[in-house]
């Protein structure tokens, strides 16, 4: 019941004007940021965020989880309508949701994503809010070495369970591992790979590689497949919204089953993108004709977005209590909180209850209120990608650049932003990953530091990480997850073997 | 009638010109917004000073033009070093320095001296409290120090970054009492803060308000300050303690001061009165209210100096530094 009373203080902490407004303003451009196609949900809170650092943390934090909570459904939009995921993690909901606007069903579609997202985020929200204080207590427990194999997992996951190739993973990581050393280093008080060049002192803001990645390159493949935007019209009538609910009941199991792959995957390091392919492969896999999937199947569009939601909103639960983000967007959340002077780890529940439970209330309203602005605009969204590209792209451009530039208010970054633009256009054309190499830049120091720490605490002994039963499984988890394909072909082979 | 008018026109424009001769000569004042620049993360000690000059200017009147903070804590603040060095001549930038000025060019061979800048004035001195945790059996200095000693592996001690301030306090901790410490160094006072709670180290020497918050939560205990003499704040800071009541270093046996100065420079090549500008706008800020709360908030050691002072101190303190630095071990060839 405590946990009731902190949320009860935290709606009191949100229900003034100023804060819903600028959650409204978060939703809107949160949505507008994921109907665009390469501007996703960590682009858009990244290039924002400069703007918050002038706000207090409450209301800058309200601002941009509405941003995420907007791109979250605005992902979907896209996906259905014109077969172009708005964010990585809906790619999974264009396999039916296209299909469906194609056979003149986009209204249903869209509704039924809509819906499903919003599920999928109550039900973590719900576990944050039940779960978070004790997960805070639990994190005090985390000293350099349970930090490391925190990290550990999250890399050996990356590479143990990434759809790509396994080589192409490790070389991007390392990459992204090789540019975080740039700078000063921690540990010895020393710099590193400068080469007595001021501008690199700093090292490479990995916000700034993030817009250029994943904003720019997105531009660069655009322009040269001179992609032809073409939509269906969407209205949506309060008819479809209640045929679709109505239908809802039937898939319980589903929107279950999705939810709790979402949570848990949001919760240790997995992410979205890989939460909605595995429950939309679930779903197929249970699901009594399997052939109606990629056919147009309702439940085809329920499955991912449910998972992608609930993983995107359990994702932030990590990265209060712990410090460490379990997505992308959680990262830059990061980056924010110690912007504003927050301390993201055990004591910020302690320290900033205001903060934690004016947040977590926050996602509540954030969400209905989202769930309602997305059914009531989408046709004013769908209209922007009638907007001929020759238009929408230098906006964007322009958008990046400043973005890039606000975050340490340097000119040098733009320089940087443009290199990881042609950075990440190379990287998709020979097909490596650009994720793992965001990661690796994000917690590379972060993992280094944690792992140096360990070794001076203990002497130089690498038992310290099975030390005590918390590090010992994490990083025995860690290790499996490394070496999950080989194990996995080996139970394969017993099993046949058996039968 | 156009005589008259002709003699008005001539005294209005001679009291002009007479004005415009003056402005520059006696008063020169930012032209634009002046950047308060952080040599540190945001939320660090620097920004929090920072942040509280610029509500106390705006606040007080004491600037037309507004001040806005700018956070360069890259490679440990040497980021912020550098952007001054680059922008001689420029008097709407403003550091706040600490102890970095003299360490880091050392430590980290970054090509810096602080002569090169302008001096404005010493604001602060910080103080540095040596800090266990509560659930640790020992309660004073003494046992801390005999603990440190038996223990197998050795204590470790937390703090902010390597090489610098927190690191000399534990290497002079050791040389004096013949202890050896596992020195942790963390990104910054509040993760070092955090981690003391969580007992993965034994102590740290994080600034007084750096462990503000977990001190009066019973977390962390102050065994004792790296001063001469106590502090001065006796208002209860803690439910049974004042900063006051704290015990000096020395009073227990461990004969180790170190105070960190906070002082504001303005880049090189400035002029007399751009300078003298800054001097007096500093001069009125620690007189404000505001100022006044936040040094005993913090609990920060009052100090004011300027010109001819202020150098005298500086050139001493560079000297100090240097020596405690050599004697560390920590000048990089």
């Amino acid at each position: 019941m405590e946990a009731f009373s902190l949320l009860l203080h935290g709606f009191s902490v949100l229900l003034t004007w100023k804060t819903l407004a600028l959650m409204m303003v978060g939703l809107v451009l949160g949505i507008f940021v994921g109907v665009l196609p390469g501007l996703g949900g960590p682009n858009g809170v990244a290039i924002l965020l400069p703007l918050t650092f002038t706000m207090d943390p409450t209301s800058a934090i309200v601002m941009l989880s509405c941003i995420y909570w907007g791109a979250l459904f605005g992902g979907a939009i896209t996906s259905i309508l014109f077969n172009i995921p708005g964010e990585a993690w809906s790619v999974a909901t264009t396999f039916d949701g296209y299909p469906m606007a194609q056979q003149g069903r986009a209204a249903e579609a869209l509704t039924a994503a809509f819906t499903s997202s919003f599920i999928g985020s109550f039900v973590a929200v719900l576990l944050i809010t039940f779960l978070a204080p004790s997960i805070a207590s639990f994190a005090l427990r985390f000293g350099p070495p349970e930090f490391f194999a925190v990290y550990l997992l999250t890399f050996c996951s990356f590479v143990g369970l990434g759809r790509e190739e396994k080589h192409k993973i490790v070389i991007s990581m390392t990459f992204g591992l090789l540019l975080a050393g740039v700078g000063m280093d921690t540990v010895s008080g020393q710099l590193r790979m400068t080469f007595g060049w001021s501008e690199l002192y700093r090292g490479i803001n990995f916000l700034v590689a993030v817009i250029g990645l994943f904003g720019i390159s997105e531009i660069l493949l655009t322009m040269e497949e001179r992609l032809a935007l073409r939509g269906h019209t969407a209205r949506i009538s309060l008819g479809v919204v209640l045929k679709v609910w109505k239908e809802l009941p039937r898939y319980w199991v589903t929107l279950l089953r999705s939810s709790a792959i979402g949570c848990w995957l949001g919760i240790t390091p997995g992410g979205a993108i890989a939460a909605s392919f595995m429950s939309y492969n679930l779903a197929k896999r249970f699901a009594k004709d399997k052939e109606s999937f990629g056919k147009g199947r309702i439940e085809g569009v329920f499955a991912p977005e449910t998972a992608a939601h609930a993983s995107g909103t359990a994702a932030l639960l990590p990265m209060l209590a712990l410090g460490i983000p379990g997505s992308g967007t959680a990262a830059i959340l990061l980056g924010g909180l110690l912007v504003w002077g927050l301390n993201p780890g055990p004591l910020l529940f302690v320290e900033h209850k205001s903060f934690v439970w004016g947040l977590i209330a926050s996602m509540y309203l954030g969400n209905v209120v989202g769930f309602l602005l997305v059914l009531t605009t989408v046709p004013v969204f769908a209209s922007i990608l009638r907007v001929p590209f020759s238009a929408v792209a230098p906006m964007i451009v322009v958008s990046c650049a400043i973005g890039a530039y606000a975050i340490q208010n340097a000119m040098f970054d733009i320089w940087w932003m443009l290199l990881f633009g042609v950075v990440g256009y190379v990287f998709k054309k020979i097909g490596i990953p650009l994720a793992p190499f965001t990661l690796a830049l994000v917690l590379g120091n972060r993992a280094e530091d944690a792992f140096r720490l360990s070794m001076i605490g203990s002497g130089g002994d690498l038992l310290v990480f099975w030390s005590n039963g918390l590090v010992g499984s994490i990083a025995t988890l860690a290790l499996v997850l490394l070496f999950w394909p080989l194990i996995s072909s080996a139970i394969q082979r017993f099993r046949k073997k058996e039968g | 009638m156009s005589k008259q008018l002709g003699a008005f026109g001539l005294f209005v424009g001679a009291l002009g010109a007479v004005a415009m001769a003056a402005n520059p000569a006696a008063a020169w004042e930012p032209s634009k917004p002046v950047e308060i620049v952080v040599a540190a993360g945001a939320g660090g000690a620097s920004d929090q000073m920072a942040r509280m000059m610029q509500s106390a200017i705006q606040k007080n009147n004491l600037m037309k033009q507004p001040a806005v903070v700018s956070l360069k804590g890259g490679a440990s603040g040497g980021e912020a070093l550098m952007y001054m060095k680059s922008s001689e001549g420029d008097p709407h930038k403003v550091l706040i320095a600490y102890s970095l000025i003299y360490m880091l060019p050392l430590s980290a061979k970054i090509p810096f001296n602080w002569r090169e800048l302008s001096p404005v004035s010493v604001i602060a001195l910080d103080q540095f409290i040596l800090w266990s945790n509560t659930t640790l059996p020992h309660k004073n200095v003494k046992e801390f120090i005999a603990a440190a000693k038996a223990a197998n592996p050795p204590f470790k001690m937390g703090g902010t970054g390597s090489k610098r301030e927190d690191q000399v306090l534990t290497v002079f901790t050791e040389k004096k009492t013949g202890t050896k410490f596992a020195y942790l160094p963390y990104k910054s006072g509040g993760e070092a803060a955090t981690q003391l709670v969580g007992n993965h180290t034994q102590a740290n020497v994080n600034n007084p308000s750096e462990n503000l918050e977990v001190w009066r939560a019973g977390q962390v205990r102050a065994l004792c300050v790296f001063d001469k003499e106590r502090m001065q704040y006796k208002a209860k800071v803690t439910d049974k303690q004042s900063w006051n009541d704290i015990p000096t270093c020395k009073e227990e046996g461990l004969d180790v001061q170190y105070l960190m100065l906070r002082a504001m420079f303005l880049p090189g090549k400035v002029t007399p009165d751009q300078t003298a500008f800054y001097v007096d706008l500093f001069k009125k800020l620690v007189q404000t209210t505001d100022y006044k709360e936040y040094l005993e908030k913090q609990a920060l050691k009052p100090v004011f100096l300027t010109g001819k002072d202020m150098v005298k101190f500086l050139e001493e303190d560079d000297a100090l530094n240097k020596n405690l630095m050599t004697e560390a071990g920590f000048v990089a060839n």
